[in-house]
């Protein structure tokens, strides 16, 4: 059995592969304890090896943990994961709690190119959270509600506090809020398409990341690139479950 | 490194002795975590750790002993200040602090808060009293090849002794007479610092001192390019830095026994990594004493640096200047010429960088290349963009970082740096 584990900013999945096979898959909040969180997620399962993704990687691979704990980044991760699930796939985009990447596959799925947002957090799964809060309600139902808009309002700045500002000050002129927040989803499209023409768009592309669970900003995405646009079913899966994959290799090519 | 035997200098030079003191102990620690956490260095880099551990020590008071003979010390922030003229002067040339995050507040005072790093370094060592090479400076030469510190020097200029060359942006014909014209007010400024005449004996000896340097580095640059590699790209980077602050003639003779001992290390097929680890060459702004932040990301990402592209690297090393003149204005004319080789991001066009660095990258037979780029650096971030172009040409991957001293992005640069490890190791 193989755990792929990807400790990211905001949450850490779990992927179980036995025999091939997911057995098992799971996610829970980051918080400040990541460790003892992991250890909730493994539920007391004893997998051969680990393979450990995300920020949280190195954390991991310098405990004492009850298997082999191996590393590789997420762009590394997702790049696997997608190639193996979606192997047409070759644009790789994954927003996730921090981090924006926009990943270039190769057929047979090796990365060509890859880019990734600087320092800033901002158009991220937290930037997301954070209007949503402003917007006193759970992230998971900001997306839904800014599909509720029909005319998206101009939101320039994509820092998440200038851009908390200008929503301000568009909702004292009396905006229909829907319209605010349909505009702050459009400003995050925006960024990111404008990110993955400079890595290079080359369909079809795939969304993953934490992100692609907001449907606002599939959809505007959807709207805006011309040709096939996957988003998966578990779409904040892939990294974990890319990094089980690679532990699947690594067994492979050490018994071969 | 905080040695109680220097206070009684350092307080003449009218440093901040307990922020001085708390700099010593902050790069004495990262020194050890960057440079001591090696396995298998090669003997000579003794002499490097020693120089380094003594570079506010041993080596300030050489400069003291120098000056009280009556010579002078110039200071420096560019390879453009043609050390030739400065040794045949009778003088002696450093290169100025401008490597940490120091006095970053105070510096803003004097220069926008969007400067790079680099300028708001030299800046904040000297607002913050803490460089004695800044203290022991006689003359402080600046340069034009960068709006930011064109300016900066203006206000440095209340400071510091200042003499500022005018770096032309082209290479034409006309940009040559004023670049002569330039290397000639700087001797000017010379003979009048030091009360020296530059004449055809002192300059012939001095082209011949700064030669040998660069030929030593250049040996070294070509013997590192083995494989496996047989010397980290911390260590070649740590050799470059050292330069600028070392006497140029020790510094030689140790750089060539280091070579030899590299040599017999090469011979015997030793290496510092396998031969399969993936081969990275970095390109880009200058990285002064002490950034050593994305070398060390680099190494350890499971990687190793094999060339530096850069003012302290072989932007520095790989011309020299040629040594059949047998008058002044021969010698002149010499080192203007070589000094107008110089492909700084400063000139336009600059096609020759572009060329000098797939060059550079296919003889290393590097993997890949990894542009560094300070923050605010306007010239070096247009032309990472073109870097990227030339070297897809070649099929050469490359990865562009742009970053600033501090520590915050560590994180984030380790992922993109891993990724792209991983990426050109094909594994």
């Amino acid at each position: 059995m193989i755990a792929g584990i990807d400790i990211g900013s905001r949450s850490i999945e779990l992927v179980l592969i036995d025999k091939g096979k997911v057995i098992h898959q799971d996610k829970a909040a980051t918080t400040f304890q990541p460790l003892s969180q992991v250890r909730k997620l493994l539920d007391g399962a004893v997998p051969d090896h680990i393979v450990a993704t995300g920020y949280g990687r190195n954390l991991l691979a310098n405990t004492d943990m009850c298997a082999p704990v191996d590393t590789i980044t997420e762009i590394k991760a997702y790049a696997l994961g997608a190639s193996r699930l979606y192997p047409e796939v070759r644009t790789l985009l994954d927003i996730g709690g921090q981090d924006t990447k926009v990943i270039s596959l190769v057929p047979g799925g090796r990365v060509m190119k890859f880019e990734m947002n600087d320092r800033c957090a901002a158009g991220t799964g937290k930037f997301l959270e954070h209007m949503a809060n402003v917007f006193q309600m759970p992230v998971r139902e900001f997306g839904p509600y800014a599909l509720g808009g029909t005319a998206a309002l101009a939101i320039n700045r994509m820092c998440t506090v200038f851009a908390e500002t200008e929503a301000v000050s568009l909702m004292a002129q009396g905006h229909d809020p829907r319209n605010i927040a349909l505009g702050l989803h459009a400003s995050i499209a925006r960024r990111t398409i404008a990110m993955l023409n400079r890595v290079g768009l080359t369909q079809p592309v795939l969304f993953a990341g934490g992100v692609a669970r907001n449907p606002c900003v599939v959809r505007l995405l959807q709207e805006a690139l011309p040709g096939p646009f996957l988003v998966p079913e578990d779409p904040d899966m892939l990294g974990a479950h890319g990094a089980a994959l690679h532990g699947i290799e690594q067994r492979f090519s050490k018994t071969a | 490194m905080a040695n109680e035997q220097y206070h009684e200098m350092w307080e003449k030079l009218n440093l901040d002795l307990p922020a001085h003191d708390g700099l010593l102990e902050v790069l004495g620690k990262f020194y050890g975590d960057i440079y001591m956490s090696q396995d298998g260095r090669l003997k000579g880099m003794e002499y490097l750790d020693f120089v380094l551990s003594e570079v506010h020590g041993l080596r300030i008071k050489e400069l003291q002993d120098t000056k009280a003979e009556g010579r002078k010390v110039i200071g420096t922030f560019c390879v453009f200040v043609p050390e030739e003229l400065t040794l045949a002067a009778g003088a002696v040339q450093v290169g100025l602090c401008a490597g940490a995050e120091v006095g970053q507040e105070s510096a803003e005072k004097l220069v926008p808060r969007n400067t790079c790093a680099l300028i708001k370094s030299f800046i904040g060592f000297k607002l913050a009293r803490i460089c004695p090479f800044t203290e022991s400076c006689d003359l402080v030469v600046g340069e034009t090849t960068c709006d930011g510190k064109k300016k900066a020097y203006e206000s440095f200029s209340d400071y510091v002794p200042m003499h500022v060359m005018e770096v032309p942006q082209q290479k034409n014909e006309a940009d040559r007479g004023l670049w002569k014209s330039e290397v000639l007010r700087y001797k000017e400024a010379l003979e009048k610092l030091t009360g020296n005449l530059i004449t055809a004996d002192s300059l012939k000896k001095a082209i011949r001192t700064v030669n040998d340097r660069r030929r030593a580095l250049q040996r070294l640059n070509r013997l590192r390019a083995a494989v496996p590699t047989p010397i980290s790209g911390r260590d070649v980077l740590l050799i470059n830095q050292v330069s600028f602050y070392d006497d140029p003639v020790r510094f030689t003779q140790s750089i060539n026994k280091l070579c030899d001992e590299l040599e017999e290390r090469i011979s015997k097929n030793e290496g510092i990594v396998d031969a399969k680890t993936p081969r990275l060459m970095l390109s880009g702004c200058p990285m002064a004493v002490p950034n050593w932040k994305l070398p060390f990301v680099i190494e350890s990402s499971g990687a190793v640096v094999v060339g530096e592209e850069s003012c302290i690297g072989t932007r520095n090393t790989r011309d020299l200047v040629g040594e059949s003149g047998e008058t002044v204005e021969e010698m002149i004319d010499a080192v203007c010429d070589r000094y107008m080789k110089i492909d700084c991001a400063c000139f336009t066009p600059n096609t020759e960088r572009l060329d000098n660095i797939t060059g550079m990258a296919r003889e290393l037979k590097a993997d890949g290349v990894i542009h560094y780029a300070l923050m605010f650096c306007q010239p070096y971030g247009h032309e990472a963009l073109k870097v990227e172009k030339a070297l897809q040409k070649a099929d050469i991957p490359m990865l562009s970082i742009e970053t600033d001293y501090s520590m915050e992005d560590v994180a984030q640069l380790k992922t993109r740096v891993e990724a792209f490890v991983e990426m050109v190791g094909g594994k």
